[in-house]
């Protein structure tokens, strides 16, 4: 299952566990990331709390965690080459994975119908 | 796409927008930031081939002294700025920078030898002020914003072949030359000069020509669009400075590096030295050394480390011994690059320091600007 956050992060939910992303159109606005930085595996995070750093030639950005959860891996090939994140952010992009504190609390927020009438 | 009204807009305003250009605010203009091209491509395509940059939004000036004498003119804006105005040759431009009386800088500027009068070329944020501090203390000259011209940067290793293509003149100039030229049948004023560490030219145009001009250039395949963005990290990387983050009213140019601009006519002991705003810190932070440098600073990591991060000496976390005034990631360097000031024992090349950035403290080594060499065609 795919949901998204007004912030333009991604989740797709296997079980309690999200791996999290940030959109396409998210990617698109920030143009070429030259810097991520990603939280600690075994981290606490709660939900809209900082949970990773992107940056462009232009500026840093925070990307926001979407749900309460632990983070248990993080995708260092983003940090090696930020320019995956542009590439394909929906996919090989993917920043971190987290078991969520409480699943159900993923039915709020948008799908994919949601998150496109949002972005126009 | 929403234009705030309060905006103004260049003569290349709907070019941008034909171009897809992302625009945003900028000293007053709403301007473009990228094309589609994106910042990366942009700032590696200039030092690659040719970019060209919209700079319409900065202040062209004359200054012309009633007696028609360009030495009246010359010496009339000595006495604002610090450098040699009457030694400057006719068709020759020159760096140089407004002080206030603290010995800080109000703007910076290019200044041209225009033959029996003054061109000078000042910062978009800055130029209503400057107009005025002109107009105020210019005896015998009158001052005349030229609001009918639009200002084309063509800049790159290929800046030279791209405009010649249109004007066979270019490739008589030399760094800093200016000449008239004819292009497209309409009288362009050409400098072979720039901000992006790059060979290149500037080309003052009239407004209601510059739109063909612009797509006169941009149809030379080596020429791109280039925005904001790209011409920040441009200038950056070659080791220059942006008024109001890293010269301001409270920089003196000796803290800002910028000794090699007061040529030494104007110095103690020169035939012309002094009668400028602030002379006295000036000759101060020229004789005894200022206690703060502008000093390159390249971090270690791969973090850019960005304008206003407070910098540490190694082993110091409590107290704070200056701050970065630029940062980014250069896109040539392929890392990030900055700048910024340290108290001077700390501005030897070499010498580590670090910045605080989002609670951590990142190393970085102060260096030698540029961050790049330099392609000026001397």
């Amino acid at each position: 299952m795919l949901k998204f956050t007004p912030e333009h992060e991604w989740l797709k939910l296997e079980g309690d566990v999200a791996t999290v992303g940030i959109t396409a159109h998210a990617a698109e606005q920030l143009g070429d990331l030259v810097f991520v930085e990603l939280p600690e595996v075994g981290a606490e995070l709660t939900k809209d709390g900082n949970a990773a750093t992107v940056e462009s030639v232009k500026a840093a950005s925070d990307v926001y965690c979407p749900l309460d959860g632990e983070v248990t891996e993080v995708n260092q090939a983003i940090v090696d080459d930020p320019s995956i994140v542009n590439s394909d952010p929906q996919g090989a992009g993917w920043f971190f994975k987290l078991k969520l504190k409480n699943p159900s609390d993923a039915d709020e927020l948008l799908d994919e119908a949601a998150y496109k009438d949002l972005i126009g | 796409m929403d234009q705030a009204p309060a905006l103004k807009q260049t003569p290349l305003h709907a070019l941008h927008l034909s171009l897809g250009a992302r625009m945003v605010p900028f000293a007053g203009y709403d301007m473009p930031v990228q094309f589609p091209l994106g910042v990366m491509k942009e700032h590696l395509h200039t030092r690659a081939a040719a970019g060209l940059f919209d700079v319409s939004h900065m202040g062209q000036v004359v200054v012309r002294a009633e007696s028609g004498s360009y030495a009246d003119a010359a010496l009339a804006l000595e006495k604002l700025v610090p450098v040699d105005i009457l030694g400057l040759k006719t068709g020759r431009q020159r760096y140089g920078f407004f002080t206030a009386e603290n010995g800080g800088i109000l703007d910076d500027l290019m200044i041209t030898n225009r033959g029996d009068h003054l061109l000078v070329v000042v910062n978009a944020a800055c130029k209503d002020q400057d107009v005025a501090h002109m107009r105020t203390n210019l005896a015998g000259c009158g001052v005349t914003l030229l609001d009918d011209r639009a200002l084309l940067a063509l800049q790159g290793p290929q800046a030279e072949t791209v405009l010649a293509s249109l004007w066979a003149g270019a490739s008589g100039m030399k760094f800093m030359d200016v000449h008239d030229a004819a292009i497209l049948g309409v009288d362009c004023i050409v400098s072979r000069s720039g901000y992006s560490g790059e060979d290149g030219f500037e080309i003052s145009v009239p407004a209601v020509k510059a739109e063909e001009l612009a797509k006169a250039l941009l149809a030379h395949p080596d020429c791109e669009a280039i925005g904001l963005g790209a011409r920040d990290s441009l200038r950056l990387e070659a080791g220059l400075c942006l008024y109001g983050n890293d010269i301001d009213t409270t920089t003196s140019p000796i803290e800002a590096a910028l000794d090699w601009a007061i040529q030494k006519v104007r110095r103690p002991g020169g035939e012309r030295a002094g009668g400028y705003p602030g002379a006295t810190r000036i000759e101060d932070d020229l004789a005894q050394g200022p206690i703060r440098r502008r000093v390159g600073l390249k971090p270690e990591g791969k973090a850019p480390v960005r304008a206003h991060a407070v910098l540490y000496a190694e082993g110091s976390p409590e107290s704070p011994i200056g701050e970065v005034t630029s940062g980014t990631f250069g896109p040539t360097v392929e890392g990030p690059v900055a700048m910024g000031y340290v108290p001077a024992p700390f501005a030897e090349p070499g010498t580590r320091v670090f910045a605080e950035v989002r609670g951590k403290y990142l190393p970085l080594t102060v260096t030698t600007l540029p961050f790049i060499t330099t392609t000026y065609k001397r």
